[in-house]
């Protein structure tokens, strides 16, 4: 867009060279961000991926001068708008930033001050920075900016206090904020992350239109590659505190030249992948720590196309691919690898044939009572609300399938996993596994055997290991308590065996969990849950909080022991992505029901559940032959204490019928090969639609 | 050596490098260094006490000898002595020993029973959190002076009921502290995993929960020392610490505050004596809050 046109005033609105940022520790200079350059015009979007620690979001910092006490510039230097930023005193940074320059931060709440309403928080904005304005006019700015970032009723959210609001909307506030002094530069850190993969979409799709509409240059940082496709005009892949390439986004998508690049397009599951045919292919290795980091090319330890001698000494510097694209790469044999027939060798695995059911569900309910002590409850009677975490689940799952669970948080996908695990009890319906019906046996009743034959994987990796115990005891603790092995050098031999079949070294058995990266922690929750050998395991979100690269490892692994024990997997996730990867089996959940459930296949091509669809959509996908329809949801996730009548869907349906959605719960449909979908719209109807996501040959 | 000796070596060198790494890490707190040097010398002067007294504590010899006089035996009273001739540094030197005794059972005795009562509150909630909650408020409504003096006057002055009297006053403080802590660690992901693996309330809330809850509870215990150091200085005070004629450090600046006037020194090295232990325990705190948030 902006990068063709040469404008009569062509300074770049940033230019970062050659910078070099340090962190002094108590274990001594710590480079944070080695020899980064970047250049961003005026209205143009660069996007700054990489994984955690890889010094994306300290550049920002930079920018902004949030280093923090202990951080500081060591080399090269910023320009906005061709004047360098180390010569700005700390009074005209500060007139800088929110005027000029622009931030959004992860979390909008924190970004919102909670005792002022949003009213009062924008009008100070334009009070602020711009003398002379009248109360009257600034707020009049407000409400028009709030009306661009497409919040419905801006007057009532003028007057609202940011609790009041749903996630999604309070980043459109904080949005609109950044954009109300009219800034030259708005810095994105993982601006979406926190929020739902729908409210994500719609959000995604305001930023792609700020740059168009106010001509604002934008650094995007992320993680997600997808967004960033979506997003920006040019990308900057970061490894270790280096750009490792920099290039037009289509360039870089299509045609990655560095071996990280391209390692890091192998761990996204994107459309064309499937578990069996093409797994993913994780990056073998960690991330080194910023002290460590070996000679010449940091990503040189896990790099296929090593070569002693020329890969680890000295330092290797951007070279051109193209230079008048501007395509560039840290690489020392970038001309040398032929990426055409490069194959990497993978494993093809059989798919596997489903055995006997081992769980059913069958209309399985959880309510949880809210007490409401107020006075008007009182007097209305009401004193008692039921929560419907889960209405009328029914579903089955067989030995040795994937079975996931999707759907935005609040779902009930977690509750669910709390009925089975028994660490909650259904409040109607039955719930058989290996035919007793637990769905009302808490935890503490049921027998050994029904422990130890339905283990979990956690979500979050410093949550999942106890930290004041080494990881030995706690995986032993396992096999004891399952009555595995008894003899303490068994349960030694056992537990090594267990770290192998996770790759992990046998000496972390020693160790405590604090020494261990997230995706070895979610390594040893693994080998903890397979420890007692289950039935069945459920996985509720196992790789959501790690990194791309780490996320495949351990995705792949689990799947890997899950082959060769044969074991039920019930995965739960929000990411359709890694759900269309690994699952055989699809059921997506809304406000507590499910709406559709089928094979993998079935549930992602027509015909869909209308919200499937809109999920669909939202998905980023880091592809670009992947062509996408664009259904963005209106509206927030309406309160389960406060559900819709009728279709729970109806409220934000883009497809609804009318009266009859509101009124009755929707029919379920069902296919002869067993696919169902709840909706009031015939099947006939919802055949015709046609897919969201096609691949162009 | 076999792999289980093996293993069970390095487990034991890695609880010693635990205790050595947390000494280390204690050096770089001077605060920290401070406290500790205090609590250290006090438990050094206790633990030695017959040998570092030059006299008995109780004997009389001399009244109102002012610190640095010549005894009749040839030696120095170097604090001087009391009304009552006893020499004041033999009586300091072994009022230590009371202190540092009744101090950390005391204390301890108030976490066993805070710890037990903040867990099953913390972890049970309901019922059982609202009547240990309850019965807590109650006791912390009370002015705890006034609680003291209650329960000593019913029971008599001695040792087990200061004992008793602390517990009783303290514990509620300590089960709040680790209800919270509690109520919060009960919600993480490995406590999810011991109840699906059939784990017994007792086995998580004693294993799996209460030794992560530790830090803090470290810090409130080394500040709640200096508490009930005072504590037990104040009990001395009032005539209800330990009957006389044991040395007790309250009890020398109540004997001798009437004669304040006339002879400071014998009120004033008591006084010294509970101010440096509790800021020795303070500071000691103040360390180790300092050096574990550093981490």
């Amino acid at each position: 867009m902006a990068t063709g046109n040469a404008s009569a005033d062509d300074t770049p609105v940033l230019e970062i060279k050659d910078l070099c940022l340090s962190y002094f520790t108590r274990a001594g200079e710590i480079p944070a961000v080695i020899d980064f350059n970047l250049t961003l015009r005026q209205g143009e979007a660069v996007g700054l991926v990489g994984e955690s620690g890889c010094g994306k979001s300290t550049v920002a910092m930079a920018i902004m001068r949030y280093l923090g006490h202990n951080g500081s510039i060591v080399g090269g230097s910023i320009r906005f708008k061709g004047q360098d930023m180390a010569t700005l005193s700390t009074e005209e940074m500060r007139q800088l930033r929110g005027s000029q320059i622009a931030m959004i931060y992860q979390e909008p709440m924190a970004a919102l001050n909670p005792s002022m309403t949003i009213g009062e928080q924008l009008i100070e904005v334009p009070l602020h920075h711009e003398p002379g304005i009248t109360v009257d006019q600034a707020r009049e700015r407000a409400v028009d900016m709030l009306a661009n970032v497409k919040l419905p009723d801006p007057v009532l959210v003028m007057n609202s206090y940011p609790h009041q609001i749903s996630g999604g909307q309070q980043q459109r506030v904080v949005i609109a904020m950044a954009l109300l002094s009219g800034p030259s530069l708005l810095l994105l850190d993982e601006p979406t992350t926190a929020l739902d993969v729908t409210v994500e979409a719609g959000i995604v799709e305001l930023i792609a239109e700020i740059g168009k509409k106010f001509g604002t240059s934008m650094l995007y940082i992320s993680h997600n590659l997808g967004l960033i496709l979506d997003t920006c005009e040019r990308v900057c892949v970061m490894y270790s505190g280096e750009a490792a390439e920099v290039g037009p986004i289509r360039d870089l998508f299509e045609n990655p030249r560095h071996p990280y690049t391209h390692g890091l397009f192998n761990c996204i599951p994107t459309p064309g992948r499937d578990k069996h045919a093409h797994p993913l292919m994780p990056i073998r290795g960690q991330l080194p720590l910023p002290h460590e980091r070996p000679p010449g090319c940091n990503f040189g330890p896990r790099c296929d196309f090593f070569e002693p001698g020329r890969c680890d000494v000295g330092q290797i510097h951007m070279q051109p691919v193209d230079a008048a694209r501007g395509h560039a790469i840290r690489c020392a044999r970038w001309n040398e690898i032929d990426w055409a027939s490069h194959e990497v060798a993978t494993k093809v695995y059989e798919p596997m044939e489903p055995g006997e059911v081992v769980l059913v569900a069958d209309e399985m309910q959880k309510y949880y009572p809210v007490h409401d002590r107020s006075l008007a409850a009182l007097i209305a009677g009401r004193s008692v609300r039921q929560v419907k975490a889960n209405e009328t689940l029914s579903f089955e799952a067989r030995k040795g399938e994937t079975v996931a669970i999707v759907g935005e948080s609040g779902c009930g996908k977690s509750t669910f996993a709390k009925v089975l695990m028994g660490l909650e009890t259904a409040t109607g319906g039955t719930l058989v596994f290996n035919d007793d019906d637990i769905g009302d046996t808490a935890v503490r009743e049921r027998t050994p055997a029904q422990l130890g034959s339905l283990q979990m994987v956690f979500q979050n990796p410093n949550d999942t290991l106890n930290p004041s115990m080494t990881i030995g005891s706690q995986i032993g603790r396992v096999i004891r308590k399952f009555g595995i092995e008894a003899d303490r050098e068994k349960i030694d031999r056992r537990v090594e065996k267990l770290l192998d079949l996770v790759k992990l070294p046998r000496d972390f058995a020693l160790r405590r969990p604090r020494q261990l990266s997230g995706g070895q922690k979610q390594r040893v929750g693994i080998a903890r849950a397979f420890a007692g050998d289950p039935a069945m395991v459920v996985a509720d979100e196992p790789v959501s909080a790690l990194d791309v690269s780490v996320s495949a490892a351990v995705t792949g692994l689990l799947m890997d022991i899950q082959r060769r024990a044969e074991t039920t997997l019930l995965f739960i996730s929000h990411d359709l992505g890694v759900v269309r990867y690994l699952a055989d089996r699809v059921v997506v959940m809304y406000l507590g029901h499910i709406m559709e459930q089928g094979t993998t296949d079935e549930v992602f091509a027509p015909p869909y559940h209308p919200y499937t669809e809109a999920l669909l959509s939202a998905v980023p996908i880091a592809d670009t032959k992947v062509k996408k329809k664009r259904i963005i949801l209106e509206g927030a996730l309406p309160s389960v204490l406060d559900p819709p009548k009728g279709c729970p869907f109806h409220t934000r349906c883009p497809r609804k019928i009318g009266g009859l959605c509101e009124e009755s719960p929707p029919p379920i449909h069902h296919t002869e090969s067993g696919h169902s979908i709840a909706c009031h719209i015939p099947l006939d109807e919802l055949r015709l639609v046609e897919p969201v996501i096609t691949t162009a040959a | 050596m076999t792999a289980e000796t093996v293993n069970a070596s390095v487990r034991r060198q890695g609880r010693v490098r635990g205790i050595v790494t947390a000494i280390g890490l204690m050096r770089e707190s001077i605060v920290g260094m401070i406290g500790l040097s205090l609590v250290v010398f006090w438990v050094v002067v206790a633990l030695f006490a017959p040998l570092l007294a030059p006299y008995s504590p109780v004997a009389n010899q001399v009244s109102f000898a002012v610190p640095g006089a010549m005894a009749p035996d040839g030696g120095t009273f170097w604090l001087g002595t009391d009304h009552l001739g006893r020499d004041i540094l033999s009586r300091v030197i072994w009022g230590s020993r009371t202190v540092l005794t009744y101090a950390p059972i005391a204390t301890a005795l108030a976490y066993a029973v805070g710890i037990v009562m903040g867990a099953m509150a913390g972890y049970y909630r309901g019922w059982v959190d609202s009547v240990m909650s309850g019965f807590a408020n109650v006791i912390l409504s009370f002015p705890i002076l006034v609680l003291y003096v209650v329960i000593i006057s019913t029971f008599g002055a001695s040792g087990l009921n200061i004992l008793f009297a602390v517990t009783f006053a303290s514990a509620p403080g300590i089960m709040r502290i680790v209800r919270g802590l509690v109520l919060d660690l009960r919600n993480r992901d490995y406590v999810a995993a011991a109840q699906t693996r059939g784990e017994s309330s007792f086995y998580i809330m004693f294993v799996e929960i209460l030794p992560n809850a530790r830090g803090p509870l470290i810090v409130d215990a080394c500040l709640r020392l200096g508490y009930t150091t005072i504590t037990i200085g104040v009990l001395g005070f009032l005539g209800l610490g330990l009957p006389p004629p044991d040395p007790d450090w309250g009890g020398m600046i109540n004997e001798t505050r009437n004669l304040l006037m006339l002879a400071p020194h014998m009120t004033i090295v008591p006084c010294l004596a509970i101010s440096s232990l509790v800021l020795g325990f303070n500071l000691l705190a103040d360390g180790i809050r300092e050096v574990s948030l550093r981490d």
